[in-house]
């Protein structure tokens, strides 16, 4: 029984929220990951990219709250998600032949192009305050949990809870979807394949009659995509606030580096371990402890590694000791 | 209103400005003996931020002050009827060094009698060390909340009708207490407001018997509060209390803790109570309780009666301006004399009880109980009472959340 309420202990603190937190990091730093494969930089608009998307999707679902539009036990937002995606698509497609196409055209260094994408950060995110403004904004409906803490406890008898909230639920699983089919389309489609090949060896990609232009447009609308999605899961989660979409992007290339940039498989594996890593190096095993132990032998202190002001620099130390030692990431990257 | 950037400047330039003090003490002294004498009005020094961060809130802060300076004026009651003047001088409310330059032209060569100021913490601090310590020159500010300024070396020159922050740890303290909850887990914004606050809580609730389980940060605008909450729930306790801003990490920190079953309720200061929050979080947040600064005196409704259309005497410290300035030309009038080396004894007596009670509008009427030999309680706008060092005792709203909406429970 106490080893059963030590478990759910840790499954209710630790393990869904990284879990669900990790889903999203992974998403996030696919994208970014994607562009530095394929596109040869670190872009830095991604989070401002996301809070575009996630702001389509938000004015969307209010307008479909509006018309009486829901999706049962779902949140609405999921209904207004792919519309969301093609308004995102249409956005960065405009910004790469506005802005990327040109420093592309010109084989600018990827440094020019790193900067190109830090005013297209503010540009994109003043966009973004202007037309939403800088607040709070909800938009999640539908059943907020597909298991809440109090029912837990009394289905099972047990004296911990563990809670699942449905946007849990739904960034789990569609990171897992999206990681399936990104994986099916870079392996086995025929464009998949020219983009690989594109990102491994540019002139001989172009010498074997692989279009750039149409390379370069999947890749963006890939991104585009994802970055709405982590977007709207994030916001499902959390809440819409543009300013900490800005906020993500340390977190999302902490993940793809860790993993090895350009390594898609990387962005995922770095996406949860940076995700459990924050969440278990700062959490106090106090109570844990407190179950598995004989009661003379409960433990009085917090039994806390870092304090959790430390989560951020714990991500860090973990990346730059990974580069110390790996260079190009855990999951052999491109070393950076 | 705390400005640490400004104090740093300050530092850098505490010898230039030694230097200039030198000259500007020996100026003083040469200018007092005649501002002694009698001769022309007698003029107090308001010094707010005219221009800067809070300009929007001088424009009625400086009209509040000087209403009470008219008042008196008006009256022909002060010290056998002398007229006076206010001298406006810009704090700039975050650049100590022009803040300190002003303070010495108010001193010097307006020849001001006392200064109704600063306003932000920060140049507040700069202008008491830098110019009127060394001058002997009172200031009563009516906006600086920091609590450092509690503990600065003021000579005894310096009140505030604005409240510490410390004393809303002690207020804090005891509605938590009086609910009869013994052990809280405590988080704040990792800021100067709210380490401050959590600090002063976390002092006051242990000294009246509580436990603090566990007393840590959280970044705002961060994007996930899931250590946090589990490091918090942990620690465990009765409820959470959270010195954190609404609409920022405060927030995710609640919605966190009520997703995992963490904690049921919350306790609220200033920075987390506003409507935006029960709407956020909906019925969950029902039953968590907090406070913020609000009186339900009499003395506020009346000031915004007779300032009528002019300005809004409702705008944050716009009514602690009014009181401060009064605060002044009282204690003038019960030490019979402008000199603030004797006047500044008075200003607890004038404030606190026992008295007549004084309601905006009756200064004249102070003045004249206080030429007569007799005693008042300057109650005012903002309901001073001075504890302490000189600062207001500070009035708060107690609320708690009812139907998932902000709802006034009593005032203390």
């Amino acid at each position: 029984m106490d080893i059963l309420n030590a478990l759910v202990l840790f499954s209710n603190f630790v393990v869904v929220p990284a879990l669900a937190y990790g889903a999203q990091l992974a998403l996030g730093a696919l994208g970014v990951t994607l562009i530095y494969g394929i596109l040869r930089f670190s872009n830095f608009a991604h989070g401002a990219t996301m809070a575009f998307g996630t702001m389509c999707c938000v004015l969307i679902t209010w307008w479909f709250q509006s018309l009486g539009i829901s999706f049962g036990f779902l949140p609405t937002a999921l209904l207004a998600l792919p519309f969301a995606i093609v308004l995102c698509v249409v956005f960065v497609l405009l910004t790469d032949s506005a802005v990327y196409k040109f420093y592309r055209n010109a084989k600018s260094s990827p440094v020019i192009l790193v900067i190109a994408s830090v005013g297209m950060m503010f540009v994109t995110g003043g966009l973004v305050r202007f037309i939403i403004g800088p607040d709070d904004q909800q938009f999640n409906d539908g059943a907020r949990f597909i298991i809440k803490a109090r029912e837990f406890k009394e289905m099972t008898g047990l004296n911990e809870g563990l809670a699942i909230k449905t946007s849990q639920g739904i960034a789990l699983f569609a990171a897992v979807a999206v990681v399936i089919a990104l994986f099916w389309f870079l392996n086995k489609t025929r464009t998949g394949k020219s983009m690989r090949a594109y990102s491994d060896n540019e002139d001989l990609a172009l010498l074997s009659g692989i279009n750039p232009e149409r390379v370069v447009r999947v890749t963006w609308i890939l991104a585009a995509a994802l970055a709405t999605l982590a977007g709207v899961l994030y916001g499902l989660d959390k809440s819409f606030r543009p300013f900490t979409y800005d906020q993500l992007l340390l977190p999302f290339f902490a993940a793809a580096i860790l993993g090895g940039l350009g390594n898609p498989f990387g962005a995922i594996g770095g996406g949860f371990i940076v995700a459990f890593s924050e969440i278990m190096m700062t959490y106090a095993y106090k109570k844990f402890f407190a179950y598995l132990l004989p009661e003379d032998m409960a433990p009085t202190e917090l039994l806390q590694l870092f304090a959790t002001n430390y989560k951020f620099a714990v991500s860090f130390l973990i990346l730059v000791i990974v580069l110390i030692f790996m260079p190009t990431g855990l999951f052999k990257g491109k070393s950076v | 209103m705390e400005n640490p950037a400004a104090l740093l400047v300050f530092q850098r330039e505490t010898f230039m400005k030694k230097l200039l003090l030198a000259t500007a003490a020996s100026v003083a002294l040469l200018a007092s003996p005649v501002l002694g004498a009698g001769h022309g009005p007698v003029k107090i020094g308001v010094f707010l931020g005219f221009t800067g961060p809070i300009e929007s809130l001088v424009a009625n802060m400086a009209p509040g002050a000087e209403l009470a300076i008219k008042e008196v004026s008006e009256s022909g009651k002060l010290l056998g009827g002398k007229a006076v003047e206010a001298v406006r001088a810009d704090t700039t409310c975050v650049d100590a060094a022009a803040a300190t330059t002003a303070m010495e032209t108010l001193v010097t060569s307006e020849g001001v009698a006392g200064v109704v100021g600063g306003d932000c913490s920060g140049v507040t601090g700069a202008a008491l060390t830098n110019v009127a310590v060394p001058n002997g020159m009172v200031m009563i500010s009516p906006s600086a909340t920091s609590p450092g300024l509690s503990t600065a070396e003021d000579n005894g020159l310096f009140f505030r009708t604005a409240p510490s922050d410390a004393r809303q740890g002690v207020v804090m303290s005891d509605i938590i207490m009086e609910r009869g909850f013994k052990s809280v887990a405590l988080t704040y914004t990792n800021n100067d407001y709210g380490k401050g606050l959590a600090d002063a809580f976390a002092t006051a609730y242990t000294a009246a018997g509580g436990t603090v389980t566990i007393n840590t940060a959280h970044e705002d605008g961060k994007a996930d509060y899931a250590a946090e909450v589990g490091a918090l729930a942990a620690a465990g306790g009765d409820v959470l209390v959270v010195a954190g801003y609404l609409d920022q990490g405060g927030k995710g920190i609640i919605q966190g803790a009520l997703d995992t079953g963490a904690f049921d309720t919350f306790v609220l200061p200033d920075g987390m109570v506003g409507d935006a929050l029960p709407k956020a979080i909906g019925s969950d947040l029902n039953g968590s309780f907090g406070q913020a600064p609000g009186t339900d005196s009499p003395g506020a409704g009346k000031l915004v009666e007779m300032v009528g259309d002019a300005f809004d005497a409702s705008s944050p410290f716009a009514a602690e301006s009014y009181d401060a300035a009064a605060l002044i030309m009282l204690a003038m009038q019960a030490a019979e004399s402008t000199d603030p080396a004797a006047y500044k004894d008075k200003v607890f007596d004038v404030a606190n009880a026992p008295g007549e009670k004084i309601l905006p509008g009756e200064l004249g009427k102070a003045l004249e109980i206080l030429a007569n030999g007799g005693e008042i309680d300057y109650v005012g706008a903002s309901n001073v009472e001075l504890i302490g060092p000189g600062e207001s005792a500070g009035n708060y709203r107690e609320i708690e959340i009812k139907d998932e909406a902000l709802s006034t429970v009593g005032y203390r």
